[in-house]
């Protein structure tokens, strides 16, 4: 059996409207029900990827092809988004019951069924990111993951502090989107083309001007900084990210970013010819990784901390982009999305009891001695501690960066990783050495604890062996 | 298998205590059987004349980057896990009534042992690197929970001051795996060796500056020594034990088994650089040891002094020089560890390592106060103890160096000056041992008791080692020497 490649998509776009139909009309249901069908379709689709037809070379570039690619990268990114997205609803039914407190209506249910629904819509928009090749079909596909989120972030509508941050993410993403549009416009005015095999090459030839073809890429530039969190268009991070519902932070901070840098990766190459780009690139690089570490140091809030951590981690994989090192990025990628979601599914287990700041982690050892081993697990590998997947990403950075002589990247990156130790340790030590600040054990439900237990287990793994990640983009 | 197997033990059980056995038998347990294991591996090394590595076990983690876990035996690494056992048992031994997590305390400690023993038996730099690591957490840890003083700060210090140092390292280290053509990249220290003469001199002279601020943090190298007092004070003293005697030896044993093979231009170019950093250690810690009020601090202090000779015999540029920093590792790491497990037995009983409160204890505490002498002895260098032998090896291989009757080098006045350093350190360990074991007792020190029978063994077997070595070195001499004659056979 064969499938095709777009067919992924459809699926997920299918699975998506059936659980937001059939939630209508079912009030008495456990509406848990739905995220539990709705991580069983995504883990078919995900079984299913790995039985796609190879892309047929002679159709390529051309028609619906011009648009969308189906390569090793491509099709990498909608497992990684897969994953996310399931992970994410394991999250999701822990944080169910906060969600209900905050939401007004008539049933204690309301709201719950579109709150597991539109993760599902978020992933299909990652999934046609991914295979986006043309720059009207990365903005359609951008513009789908972005308005999932401005209902995902928003979604306790009686808390003050989720409005807030879906406020300013929908005024901030507006704006960004309105770059990015600009900036298309004015590459289209340039080339001629949208497409960006043809971009590059009609960029490539002698008539053109760079200046407006600078111009452009700044702009479209300035719309992914948004995305990925990179400085000087961060500073919506951490109020978004402390207001949202905290399943959506990790959605956030992983799948939108992830999405990102994807579309990053296939944009910059036909520009980073240009020394300007590069110069520039570093330039962002170096700011993202100053601003998110040193920020991070004076934290007391896990949440807010994490958003500044994000920060930095887009600081380690900006140098993989500026050193074209593909590989290097999506290994970062995905060591990124399992520790960071592993950190963000413990603090929603502490959260529910304690709260999210840092204090609240108190004495988690002696609590619930396995919640505490998994925070450290995620810790240690955003830290980068050898034999978890944040080193070994690590790794592959300074590695690459080594390679392209980037002494001030590899410089500022050596620093920052110090004081990175500095705030992750932060946590281990109030997990550890601080008196428990209330008693008794966490409670974590079954699918989260399995959850929490693979993803320790891949951490690790992949921390050895990276082979099945960095084999996977080989065609 | 063997080998495998003493590096893989301590870690099993360490997660067996983890998961709720019981603790100190576990890891006392644990720990004499890998001290067994490791003697084994010592009778069955044959330790042939070309230094060429024993006993190798290698699977293939990544194809990619040809990463293996490979580890193996030369004598140099032979007899790092040799102290790293002896020191771990005698911990593990010291290790007395925990008050809070016992279990997390012991499974630390083996934590740390097996980072050591894997750096050390490994073949591969990823390896060798990430076993090292694996030490930093239950360091931080250590500190953090079970320390004492201003533990704080200090568990903060260590654990910055050696990430930093690592990832220089760590960027040492791929500097290095990148700087000979893409054809003969290797983490394998055996293809590194034979590969090492494609780096060009430039490139030598940068990454063996890297791995020299590198290893130099870990092993405090003046001026980036500031974390060592300061954490073993605070330590637990077993942890002291373990980090001042084993683990940071990691940095020195890495000089020795990449910078001075790898990198001889490199190391040619900044040994002028070295020998001036060491000689602060020598001349300026020592300085600040003698003026130390209190016998933790003391101790510290004076284990990053000695340092300083260890880096003289890197830096001595002579077969005998070289031989003699690898010898002063196993007799500093020895004798470190009884002053600190010692100073830790003190502090339990008096509760204060303040010398001025402290006084007379030699007739309350006559088994510590015989011990604690002995270590002083052979941690001042007299002649009997291990430690003897290795400083002078150092200092006459230094002073060979260039040896001209007619005009001094560089070696020569650092030979000199380290000859004083002697004599310094001689003024503030006996000062120490006079202000807490002779003179007049307090009278808050009436109730204090001697050691437990028990700690006899562990006490026993430091000292006993200690003076083995010191009449007979040259068990040490010949395992060593095969290895670093390759190194100087090299360069000619």
């Amino acid at each position: 059996m064969t499938i095709v490649a777009p067919s992924l998509e459809i699926a997920v776009l299918v699975l998506g409207v059936l659980v937001l139909l059939f939630e209508t009309f079912a009030d008495q249901i456990d509406k848990r029900t739905f995220a539990y069908t709705a991580m069983l379709g995504l883990a078919t689709v995900f079984v299913a990827s790995f039985f796609l037809a190879p892309q047929a070379t002679e159709v390529a570039g051309a028609g619906f092809w011009s648009f969308y690619t189906a390569d090793p990268l491509a099709i990498f990114f909608k497992r990684f988004s897969l994953v996310t997205t399931i992970l994410v609803l394991a999250m999701m039914i822990d944080y169910a019951p906060v969600v209900r407190d905050s939401i007004p209506g008539a049933s204690p249910q309301a709201g719950l069924g579109e709150f597991f629904a539109l993760p599902v819509f978020t992933c299909a928009g990652l999934m046609w990111m991914a295979s986006a090749i043309d720059f009207v079909m990365i903005f359609v596909s951008l513009e789908l993951v972005t308005m999932s989120f401005y209902v995902l972030v928003a979604f306790m509508r009686r808390n003050a502090f989720s409005l807030e941050a879906g406020v300013k993410y929908l005024i901030l993403s507006a704006l960004s989107t309105g770059f990015l549009v600009y900036g298309i416009t004015w590459i289209f005015g340039v080339t001629g083309e949208t497409n960006l095999a043809r971009v590059s090459a009609a960029l490539a030839s002698p008539g053109v001007e760079s200046a407006p073809a600078l111009f452009a890429m700044l702009l479209v530039l300035i719309a992914l900084g948004f995305k990925i969190a990179a400085v000087p268009f961060q500073i919506w991070v951490p109020d978004v990210y402390q207001g949202a519902p905290t399943p959506v932070t990790a959605f956030l901070s992983v799948g939108s970013k992830a999405a990102g840098f994807v579309v990053l990766i296939r944009v910059l190459q036909p520009f980073l010819v240009m020394p300007q780009m590069e110069r520039l690139l570093i330039l962002v690089a170096a700011g993202t990784l100053i601003y998110g570490n040193l920020a991070a140091l004076p934290q007391t809030n896990l949440k807010r901390l994490l958003a500044y951590s994000s920060i930095a981690h887009a600081g380690y994989l900006l140098i993989g982009v500026v050193c074209l090192a593909g590989e290097a990025v999506v290994y970062y990628l995905v060591a990124y999305l399992l520790m960071t979601v592993l950190s963000f599914a413990v603090l929603v287990a502490v959260s529910k009891q304690t709260g999210d700041n840092i204090e609240d982690f108190n004495g988690l050892a002696q609590r619930s001695p396995f919640l505490a081993f998994a925070m450290l697990m995620a810790m240690a590998s955003l830290a980068g501690i050898p034999f978890t997947a944040g080193f070994l990403g690590k790794f592959y950075i300074f590695n690459a960066a080594v390679a392209h002589h980037q002494i001030t990247l590899i410089v500022i990156g050596i620093v920052t990783v110090a004081c990175g130790f500095y705030y992750y340790f932060k946590v281990v030590r109030a997990m550890y050495w601080e008196a428990p600040s209330a008693d008794g054990a966490v409670p974590v439900s079954g699918v989260s604890r399995l959850a929490m237990v693979a993803m320790i287990g891949a951490i690790v793994f992949f921390g050895i062996f990276p082979g099945p990640i960095v084999n996977a983009l080989r065609p | 298998m063997i080998l495998l197997f003493v590096v893989l033990f301590p870690i099993a059980a360490a997660l067996a205590i983890l998961l709720g056995a019981p603790a100190r038998r576990t890891a006392l347990w644990s720990a004499g059987i890998t001290l067994g294991a490791t003697l084994l591996l010592c009778l069955g090394f044959e330790g042939n004349a070309h230094g060429a590595y024993e006993m190798v076990t290698s699977f293939s983690v990544n194809d990619d980057w040809n990463i293996n876990f490979a580890l193996g035996i030369d004598g140099l690494s032979l007899m790092m896990l040799l102290l790293t056992a002896l020191v771990t048992f005698a911990a593990v031994w010291f290790t007395g009534e925990i008050a809070q997590h016992r279990n997390a305390f012991y499974a630390c400690l083996l934590f740390i042992a097996a980072g050591a023993m894997g750096a050390f038996a490994s073949l591969d730099l990823f390896f060798f690197y990430a076993f090292h690591e694996l030490a930093l957490i239950p360091t931080f840890l250590l500190i953090g929970i079970w320390g004492s003083g201003n533990r704080v700060v200090a568990a903060w210090k260590i654990t910055i001051y050696l990430a930093t140092g690592s990832f220089i390292l760590l960027l040492g280290l791929i500097m290095l795996y990148r700087a000979v053509p893409e054809t003969a990249r290797s983490f394998d220290f055996r293809v590194l060796q034979k590969s090492a003469i494609l780096i060009p001199a430039k490139a030598q002279g940068n990454i063996f500056l890297l791995l020299l601020f590198g290893f130099g943090i870990l092993v405090s190298l003046f001026p980036f020594h500031t974390w060592a007092p300061e954490a073993y004070a605070s330590a637990p003293a077993p942890a002291a034990m373990l980090h001042a005697g084993v683990l940071k030896k990691f940095g020195l044993y890495g000089l020795l088994r990449l910078a001075l093979p790898l990198l001889p231009a490199g190391a040619q170019e900044y040994n002028t650089l070295l020998i001036y950093l060491l000689l602060g250690n020598i001349i300026y810690v020592g300085l600040v040891t003698i003026a130390q009020k209190r016998l933790d601090w003391m101790l510290g202090y004076s284990s990053v002094m000695h340092m300083g000779y260890i880096f003289l015999g890197i830096a001595s540029g002579t077969l005998v020089g070289t031989t003699g920093a690898a010898v002063l590792i196993f007799a500093h790491g020895i004798s470190i560890a009884l002053l600190f497990a010692l100073a830790g037995e003190v502090r339990q009983r008096t509760g204060t390592l303040v010398l001025e409160d402290l006084g007379g204890l030699g007739k309350l505490m006559p088994l510590a106060g015989f011990a604690f002498g002995l270590a002083a002895f052979a941690s001042i260098g007299l002649p009997g103890f291990s430690n003897f032998s290795g400083e002078v090896m150092v200092l006459f291989g230094t002073f060979r160096n260039g040896a001209n009757p007619e005009r001094f080098t560089i070696y020569q006045v650092a030979t000199l000056l380290g000859l004083w350093g002697v004599v310094m350190s001689a003024v503030y360990m006996l000062r120490a041992y006079r202000a807490v074991f002779m003179g007049s007792q307090g009278e808050s020190l009436s109730a204090v008791t001697d050691l437990r029978q028990g700690l006899r063994v562990p006490i026993g077997l430091l000292v006993a080692i200690t003076i083995w070595f010191g009449f007979f070195p040259q068990t040490f001499v010949k395992l060593v020497t095969p290895t670093f004659k390759t190194y100087f056979a090299a360069k000619q």
